[in-house]
């Protein structure tokens, strides 16, 4: 069967890259205004044996919830295709994020200032995880009541990790956001490489 | 039940579509099987069908993962596009695989960053959106 193949097109390496966010934090927007398809939507339905019931009657209770990820895609030329993931917004599906972080090129957190403490289990987790993550404060409607460093003070963050702002309709300015962070994964696989 | 049958018809929302929920339960294509058997599959592995749709495929949806994949295409487009959870579609992959009719492309081993050469061109790639 090996011929049937032979006429296609060669097989992309495939990369990708996190953009989290508390929930309404504007990441499929995001997504969205770069991607060449319209965002796709994964789901995983996950059931759960309810937690903090005290179940004698050997019934457990069980949830059935649907966990959505929303994510794009660019093809940044035939070989190399760069491919958008939006986390889930509640943080009780860290495990989700396991498997999202694994073997990801770097993050976007994605801050809202009107409710930055959103945005802090994102980089916590990127930070214990060495995810390399840039944060984009999403100016909603030119609201841009903060400068990126006010914002990084706020947040807390090492002086190494960008801050900028965002517009995350605007093609221009996500696709800034993008090169900034594989800019900075750049810096960082470079000061890796041992003397 | 607060209505009473004679009435007849219940008032309140009906519901049409998707917005009635699946009409089979979402593991029931996999036969009950909740995890793949031999191996996992990353969210951004590359799927190609290593044959074209073949006629003995055990059930419409490994056909469809079939029929999607005469093109290269990664795990999680797959299973959007064929409105699975991925949990479902990662067994019937694993169905597939095993039977030889789906060759799978992983992503670079996953505790190494790309190469400088790799970043650049994405960087590359980005700019030039």
């Amino acid at each position: 069967m090996d011929s049937v193949r032979s006429d296609t097109a060669p097989v992309p390496q495939a990369l990708k890259i996190l953009v989290a966010g508390g929930f309404g934090a504007g990441k499929t927007t995001l997504v969205g205004a770069v991607s060449e398809i319209a965002p796709l939507r994964t789901e995983e339905v996950l059931t759960t044996a309810g937690v903090g019931t005290d179940d004698t009657t050997g019934v457990a209770t069980k949830t059935t919830t649907t966990v959505a990820m929303d994510f794009g895609r660019i093809t940044i030329n035939p070989s190399l295709v760069l491919y958008l993931f939006g986390t889930p917004g509640q943080n009780r599906f860290w495990f989700l994020w396991d498997e999202l972080a694994t073997g990801a090129l770097g993050a976007v957190v994605l801050a809202d200032t009107r409710r930055l403490a959103d945005s802090f289990a994102a980089i916590d987790y990127f930070e214990q995880r060495n995810t390399p993550f840039v944060i984009a404060v999403n100016c909603f409607d030119n609201d841009q009541r903060y400068t990126a460093e006010q914002v990084r003070e706020a947040l807390d963050v090492d002086g190494h990790v960008p801050v900028l702002l965002t517009d995350a309709r605007d093609r221009m300015s996500v696709k800034n956001v993008l090169i900034t962070l594989v800019e900075h994964v750049l810096t960082m696989v470079r000061s890796s490489v041992p003397a | 039940m607060s209505a009473d049958p004679i009435d007849g018809v219940e008032e309140g929302p009906a519901w049409w579509d998707h917005e009635a929920g699946p009409v089979v339960r979402p593991y029931m294509v996999t036969g009950g099987r909740v995890r793949p058997v031999t191996v996992d599959f990353d969210l951004i592995t590359y799927l190609v069908a290593t044959a074209t749709l073949a006629a003995d495929t055990p059930s419409p949806e490994h056909q469809a993962i079939l029929a999607l994949t005469q093109e290269p295409r990664a795990v999680a487009e797959v299973a959007s596009r064929v409105d699975l959870p991925l949990g479902v579609v990662r067994v019937l992959l694993c169905d597939l695989l095993s039977d030889g009719l789906i060759a799978r492309y992983d992503p670079p081993p996953t505790d190494h960053l790309p190469n400088v050469e790799t970043l650049q061109a994405v960087i590359h790639g980005l700019r030039a959106l």
